[in-house]
């Protein structure tokens, strides 16, 4: 049977799986579509398969099972021509410490090619564009992580790419250098590149997503725009603080008639989702009151990328790479 | 695939430059165990069916070179298996780099790098008092020799590279280098050498390689040895090249 896709979509995937040695499966069974231009974001907890989905779809990694096309062509079978058509910054900026920005980013267009009267001129552009004008010439061994994750995206960038993979980009960075990455990738978009960005931050994939896939276990769980994944969810819900030393069991029986009780995170906190709205907050309060409970802090809380994590999966994304420990990379 | 190959060597080359703790090792190590053998073991050319010499440093000079060469092959492994570690092989994999050029790049660096120590050592052997009696051909013939040699010795240390994946056990190879080393005719002639470490000199490339830079050092520029050098050196380079690819290929397919 020919299982040849089709497609003008930048990403398509149906069915791929990774199955490493020792029969553990990392990835079992990926459908995805990402259209030309859209920024696509790969939602997980670590060890839920974010990593060897990418590895496969960059070529670093063969698929055990099922197919997927990258820029139109097969990653399997014509890994040279997807490797022609993509920037791919990965998990760990792995640079060269002791080569200097500019010398990387030469390297990186010469390997792609690029015209050596052209190299020098593109690399200059992209340098500025990511901020390193000043330390071009300095060893990448003396950057900070962020300067890092700028130089990884400039040479990610040199050729051009039709689709740009990110793979957690902003991991381990301070929040300017994150909010910088942020600000990229909207130009990205914005320039019509197609960006495959695997992030572990309910924030990031909220803020530069046009849709979303959530993967845990190695199978996707969910998938839409953030806005429609939170409306699936349906109401908002109410964060609850006790007073310390509260029985949280017996105030959880106080408002058993409210809403859906939901895992809260931990101590004196309750978390309830509210099938009304607002409307259902003055009636809990009363009833924990009557019931003898005095609340510290309440917080009404509108749908999150978490809760459709959560009820997807049962569990938050934050804990969940406890859940559910990453299998060890050895191959078949 | 000739312009990757070339930029990557390059990369190489800047590389071993930057890391000077790397490089370092490659000359004074041969340096001090030549100083060490020429101070202390000067008398052996006394012994009978030692072949006549004007001293024992331009016996051991061929012999300070191959192990150098050596340690230049264990030095460009240990930089490739970095590079896998680091996840820059990675890098190099995900874009259209030939894959040819991985290999090639590595090993052209290793190439230069072996010509460097071929020259530091004849010039510290003049400064010390050995005279090149082949005169500026014989200098050609250990310089073609040696690089070659070196670029064997180099492509042997990526292929281990590429199946080890860690730069630990490249640097684990280091004693082996020793027992082949001292089991050639390397640092004394065939024909004093104990058996089994005669029969096992008599197959073993490293003392072709060293009696065929010898020969233009110590004696004179007789082909038969020079090319036998040649021949064993271009054998081993061949060979690990062939072999640095397939595991290359190895590697790649097993991902």
């Amino acid at each position: 049977m020919c299982n040849i896709i089709a497609s003008i979509e930048a990403i398509e995937a149906i069915g791929l799986e990774r199955e490493f040695k020792g029969g553990v499966k990392a990835v079992t069974g990926i459908d995805l579509t990402v259209a030309p231009g859209e920024v696509y974001g790969f939602l997980g907890p670590n060890g839920a398969g974010k990593t060897t989905t990418v590895r496969m779809l960059v070529t670093l990694l063969r698929p055990t099972g099922g197919h997927a096309r990258v820029a139109g062509f097969d990653v399997a079978r014509q890994p040279a021509e997807v490797r022609r058509r993509i920037g791919v910054a990965l998990q760990e900026a792995a640079l060269d410490p002791l080569m200097t920005g500019s010398e990387l980013i030469e390297l990186q267009a010469t390997l792609h090619g690029i015209p050596p009267r052209a190299v020098r001129k593109r690399g200059a552009e992209l340098i500025e564009r990511v901020g390193l004008s000043q330390a071009a010439d300095r060893r990448v061994g003396t950057y900070s992580g962020g300067m890092r994750r700028r130089l990884d995206l400039a040479m990610a960038l040199i050729h051009e790419p039709e689709v740009l993979f990110l793979d957690e980009p902003t991991t381990g960075l301070d929040p300017t250098s994150r909010l910088t990455l942020w600000n990229e990738v909207r130009r990205l978009r914005d320039e019509g590149t197609t960006v495959f960005l695997t992030t572990q931050y309910l924030e990031e994939a909220d803020q530069l997503a046009d849709r979303l896939g959530i993967i845990a276990a190695g199978k996707i769980v969910a998938g839409g725009t953030p806005a429609a994944l939170k409306a699936e969810i349906g109401s908002p819900h109410l964060d609850l603080v006790l007073a310390a030393g509260s029985d949280v069991q017996r105030a959880r029986e106080a408002i058993a008639g409210f809403g859906d009780h939901r895992p809260a995170a931990e101590g004196c906190h309750l978390s309830i989702g509210l099938e009304h709205g607002a409307a259902d907050i003055a009636p809990i309060l009363r009833a924990l009151d009557d019931a003898g409970f005095a609340v510290a802090e309440l917080e009404l809380k509108q749908p999150t990328l978490d809760d459709v994590f959560l009820a997807k999966t049962g569990v938050h994304l934050e804990g969940a790479a406890d859940a559910e420990p990453a299998p060890e990379p050895e191959l078949v | 695939m000739r312009t990757a190959s070339v930029a990557l060597a390059r990369r190489a080359l800047r590389n071993a430059l930057r890391r000077p703790q790397f490089l370092a090792p490659l000359v004074l190590f041969p340096t001090l165990f030549l100083a060490v053998n020429v101070g202390g073991l000067e008398r052996t050319t006394a012994l009978p069916g030692f072949p006549h010499v004007d001293g024992f440093l331009d016996f051991q000079l061929a012999a300070a070179i191959t192990q150098s060469l050596l340690l230049g092959g264990i030095s460009a492994g240990i930089a490739a298996a970095l590079d896998i570690e680091g996840g820059f092989f990675d890098r190099l994999v995900a874009s259209p780099t030939p894959r040819l050029a991985i290999v090639l790049g590595r090993v052209l660096a290793a190439s230069v790098i072996a010509a460097i120590q071929v020259v530091y050592f004849l010039v510290l052997g003049v400064i010390f008092g050995a005279s090149i009696k082949g005169g500026a051909l014989g200098v050609l013939y250990v310089l073609a020799i040696g690089t070659v040699a070196g670029t064997g010795f180099g492509a042997l240390g990526v292929m281990i590279a590429l199946r080890a994946r860690n730069a630990s056990t490249v640097q684990g190879i280091f004693p082996l280098v020793f027992v082949l080393l001292f089991v050639s005719s390397a640092f004394f002639p065939a024909n004093l050498l104990s058996p089994p470490a005669d029969v096992v000199a008599a197959y073993n490339p490293l003392s072709y390689i060293a009696e065929g830079m010898r020969q233009p050092i110590a004696f004179d520029n007789a082909l038969a040895p020079v090319l036998e050098g040649l021949a064993a050196a271009a054998g081993v380079a061949l060979a690990a090249i062939g072999l640095s690819v397939l595991a290359l290929h190895g590697r790649l397919r097993a991902t």
